[in-house]
C-alpha cells in the first residue's frame, strides 16, 4: 500500500517506516540542509533522514519552510 | 612564541567555508564583542519578525505592536541560545543561516503557544473512536473500512496510554507538539520519540492484521 492510497489522516497516524532524524537532530542539520536545497545539491542524500522527519513532524516542517522562505527573501533583497 | 590556539571552536571556524568574519568577534570581549552582539541581535530580530508576521493569521487577537513584542522576545531568547551554543557552529552553513534557525524556532514556538493559550487540550480524548474515513471513492470503501478498523483497534490495544495520548492529540486534534510538551511538562524531542514509537507500533499492528506495509 502506498501513501497515495491512504487518506491523509491515516497517513499521519501510521507515518512511514523510513529511518528518520529526531527533532534535535533535525534542528542541528536544518541550516545545512536548507542551504543544500537552495544550491540545488542532493540534500536528501547528503542529510539522510531529515526529509522523513519533516513529513512526520509538523513543527519542524514549519521551521524548515520558514528558513527556506527567509533565505529566498534574502537572496532577492 | 605565542601559545597555540587550543579553542577547538575557533579553529573549526577558521577552516570553515562560508566564513563571515564579524561573528568571530562574538568570541572576544569589550567593544568588539558588544558590536557583534548588536549585529547578531539585528539578524535574529529580522528572522523573528519574519516568522511572527508570517504566522500572524493564527493570532488575530494580537495587534501589530503586540506581534512585534512577541518577535522581540523571540529574538532576545534566540540571542541567549546562540551565544550559549556558539561552539556548536562548525561552518557547515553560513553563520547567518545557522543563527536564523534559532530565531525561527523561538518565534514559531511562541506563536504556537500563544495561539493555544487558554484553549483546552483534551488529554484523554476519545476522538479516535469516531475516526472516520475520508474515502476517495466507492471502490476502496470495503478495504478502507477494514483498514480503518485495524487502525482503531491498534490505537485501542497496541499503544501505551502515553503513546495513545500523544498520537491522538498531535495527529487527530492538531495540537502542536510544543504546546503538548508544555502541558505535559515534557519537551518536543521526547514527545516526538513517543509519537514515532506509537506510529511504529500502529504500523506493526496493521501489518499483523493483514495489510501491506505503508510506503510514504
Amino acid at each position: 500500500m502506498t501513501g497515495r492510497d491512504l487518506d491523509p489522516t491515516l497517513l499521519r497516524l501510521l507515518g512511514g517506516d523510513e529511518p528518520e532524524l529526531d527533532c534535535d537532530e533535525c534542528f542541528a542539520q536544518l541550516d545545512r540542509f536548507v542551504e543544500l536545497e537552495l544550491d540545488g545539491a542532493p540534500a536528501d542524500v547528503l542529510v539522510p533522514g531529515l526529509r522523513a522527519h519533516l513529513v512526520g513532524c509538523p513543527a519542524c516542517a514549519e521551521e524548515h519552510e520558514s528558513l527556506r522562505a527567509l533565505l529566498e527573501l534574502d537572496s532577492v533583497s | 612564541m605565542s601559545a597555540p590556539d587550543t579553542n577547538p571552536d575557533v579553529s573549526a571556524l577558521a577552516a570553515a567555508p562560508a566564513l563571515e568574519e564579524w561573528h568571530l568577534d562574538l568570541h572576544t570581549e569589550g567593544t568588539r564583542r558588544d558590536q557583534a552582539v548588536a549585529r547578531l541581535h539585528g539578524l535574529l530580530l529580522r528572522a523573528a519578525r519574519f516568522e511572527v508576521f508570517r504566522r500572524a493569521g493564527s493570532l488575530p487577537q494580537l495587534s501589530p505592536v503586540e506581534l512585534d513584542e512577541l518577535a522581540q522576545d523571540a529574538a532576545d531568547d534566540a540571542a541567549v541560545s546562540v551565544l550559549r551554543r556558539l561552539g556548536d557552529f562548525r561552518g557547515e552553513s553560513s553563520f547567518r543561516t545557522w543563527a536564523y534557525k534559532f530565531a525561527l524556532l523561538e518565534a514559531s514556538v511562541k506563536v504556537r503557544r500563544r495561539a493555544w493559550r487558554g484553549r483546552e487540550v483534551m488529554l484523554e480524548p476519545e476522538q479516535w473512536e469516531s475516526l472516520a474515513h475520508a474515502g476517495r471513492g466507492p471502490d476502496d470503501d470495503a478495504e478502507s473500512a477494514a483498514l480503518l478498523e485495524a487502525v482503531r483497534d491498534g490505537i485501542r490495544s497496541a499503544l501505551t496510554p502515553r503513546q495513545r495520548q500523544v498520537l491522538v492529540a498531535v495527529v487527530l486534534e492538531g495540537v502542536p507538539i510544543d504546546v503538548l510538551a508544555e502541558r505535559l511538562g515534557s519537551n518536543r524531542n521526547a514527545l516526538y520519540k513517543v509519537l514515532h514509537d506509537a506510529r511504529r507500533r500502529l504500523r506493526n499492528h496493521v501489518v499483523a492484521a493483514g495489510f501491506p506495509e505503508t510506503d510514504q
